[in-house]
């Protein structure tokens, strides 16, 4: 196991239990329970990095989009679109 | 897997690092903090497709590799001990001790668990309350919180048979204390992007200004380590330093609030001793006062420990990005991942392992 090496995965239920946040998360077909008290506005259906068993950081898509360059495609399409509608 | 796959595109790394290759006119040395970025270069092959004149040297964030040799003697000491139960992460049961690893106490009949989070060493203490539990927590500021939240949730629970065998360590003094070593060959720095998700990146400004070094906060897929490198590259040819977060799906500039508020309420800043670096000062964490009895170590007489190091193993001076593993007499050929003489041999995230992975006889 990487110590340091979070993993993304998408966050599918979050939930109280004992006296913590918790909740389940999907790591590309694997699902495991995992701790939300350091992710508490976590949403169902967003995505996000795992360390050790804590959600630690939600990826955020217009970021991802704009690193890889493909921001600006898209809202080119986007102007494009709305000056043909 | 969203947000992975679009990350190792190949066609956009190659792109990435022909865009280097155009930028980079000069001779350049560029740390990466982090030993998974480490294993990430090695692993699909990056520091292949890097133009001559950058070299990359590894730094010292491998937890593992880190982890001050007391230590390692402390956990053996108390894992050998039948009224314990020492949890531990995996990455821990081949490391070196002194005699022997935590590997062999469990081997010989020692109460050894590996768990996956600090919260399965909580559970281990609820379903064993006749027997001492001891998490050997160890790590960066990415396991600090984790390691924090298992205190308070022992606390909730009310659990007198818990407690933690501290050895955590921060990143940003180690930056310093390489950067104010008179052997200092660094001269830009890509930052350990989860450890960034969750202090974010606002004490890392000071850092490049005094030092003049630049600074991106960098992630582990292909695309993202090109895109750090690339960034910092265009700094350093620009003559200039300064911070950028070439990371900015993961992190913000604040980081993870609630997070760093779990290792405020129970850690304090402490100086640390690192394996083969010393002692830096204000470079770790410990438990505060009020959660001393959590503290293992202040617990529990551990008896008088002697540490011996393998002479050979040259880890400090790699840990600090003055050498490289092949610079090591005993890399490969004493040394290797089944019979390791250091720390960095042991784990994926050691640059040594890294290198006889990947690298052996090149
Ligand atoms: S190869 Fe082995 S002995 Fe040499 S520095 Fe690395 S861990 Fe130490």
């Amino acid at each position: 196991m990487i110590m340091c090496l979070g993993v993304p995965c998408k966050i599918l239920e979050v939930y109280k239990k004992d006296t913590l946040m918790m909740g389940k998360v999907d790591f590309g077909g694997a699902i495991r329970e995992v701790c939300f008290e350091t992710l508490p506005d976590a949403v169902p259906g967003e995505y996000a990095i795992v360390h050790v068993g804590f959600a630690i950081s939600k990826l955020t898509e217009e970021e991802a989009l704009d690193t890889l360059g493909l921001l600006d495609e898209m809202n080119e399409l986007a102007n494009q679109q709305d000056q043909n509608p | 897997m969203k947000y992975t796959e679009e990350f190792r595109d190949a066609r956009r790394v190659k792109e990435l690092a022909a865009d280097l290759c155009q930028i980079t006119k000069n001779p350049w040395v560029i740390m990466e903090i982090c030993g998974g970025q480490t294993h990430s270069f090695m692993h699909y092959g990056i520091d292949q497709l890097l133009p001559p004149q950058v070299e990359l040297v590894h730094g010292p964030g491998c937890p593992v590799c880190v982890t001050p040799l007391e230590m390692i003697d402390k956990a053996i000491a108390l894992a050998s001990d039948p009224n314990f139960i020492l949890a531990s992460f995996g990455d821990m049961l081949r490391v070196p001790g002194s005699k022997g690893d935590l590997f062999s106490v469990r081997a010989a009949g020692g109460a050894v668990k590996v768990v996956y989070s600090p919260l399965d060493a909580v559970q281990l203490a609820r379903q064993n309350p006749d027997k001492q539990v001891v998490f050997f927590a160890i790590g960066f500021e990415t396991t600090t919180p984790p390691n924090a939240l298992s205190i308070i949730q022992a606390e909730a629970l009310g659990l007198k048979n818990f407690s933690l065998l501290v050895s955590q360590v921060r990143v940003p003094q180690a930056m310093e204390a390489i950067l104010s070593s008179p052997a200092n060959r660094v001269q830009g720095f890509l930052a350990a992007g989860h450890v960034c998700a969750i202090m974010g990146y606002w004490e890392y400004p000071p850092i490049a200004a005094k030092y003049h070094v630049p600074i991106a906060v960098t992630g582990f897929e292909p695309v993202d380590l090109l895109l750090g490198l690339i960034d910092v590259v265009k700094m350093l040819e620009a003559g200039e330093t300064g911070v950028v977060n070439s990371y900015s799906r993961a992190v913000t500039e604040a980081g993870n609030q609630p997070a760093q508020a779990a290792i405020q309420r129970v850690f304090q800043p402490a100086d640390r001793t690192w394996r083969g670096i010393g002692t830096i000062p204000m470079s770790g964490f410990s438990l505060r006062p009020e959660y001393a009895q959590y503290d293992a170590e202040k617990r529990f007489d551990i008896g008088h420990i002697q540490t011996r190091e393998a002479e050979v193993c040259i880890a400090g001076k790699i840990l600090q990005g003055v050498m490289k593993p092949p610079q090591c007499p005993a890399f490969g050929k004493e040394c290797t991942p089944e019979n390791p003489l250091g720390a960095p041999m042991v784990s994926n995230e050691g640059a040594c392992s890294a290198y006889y992975r990947y690298r052996k006889g090149s």
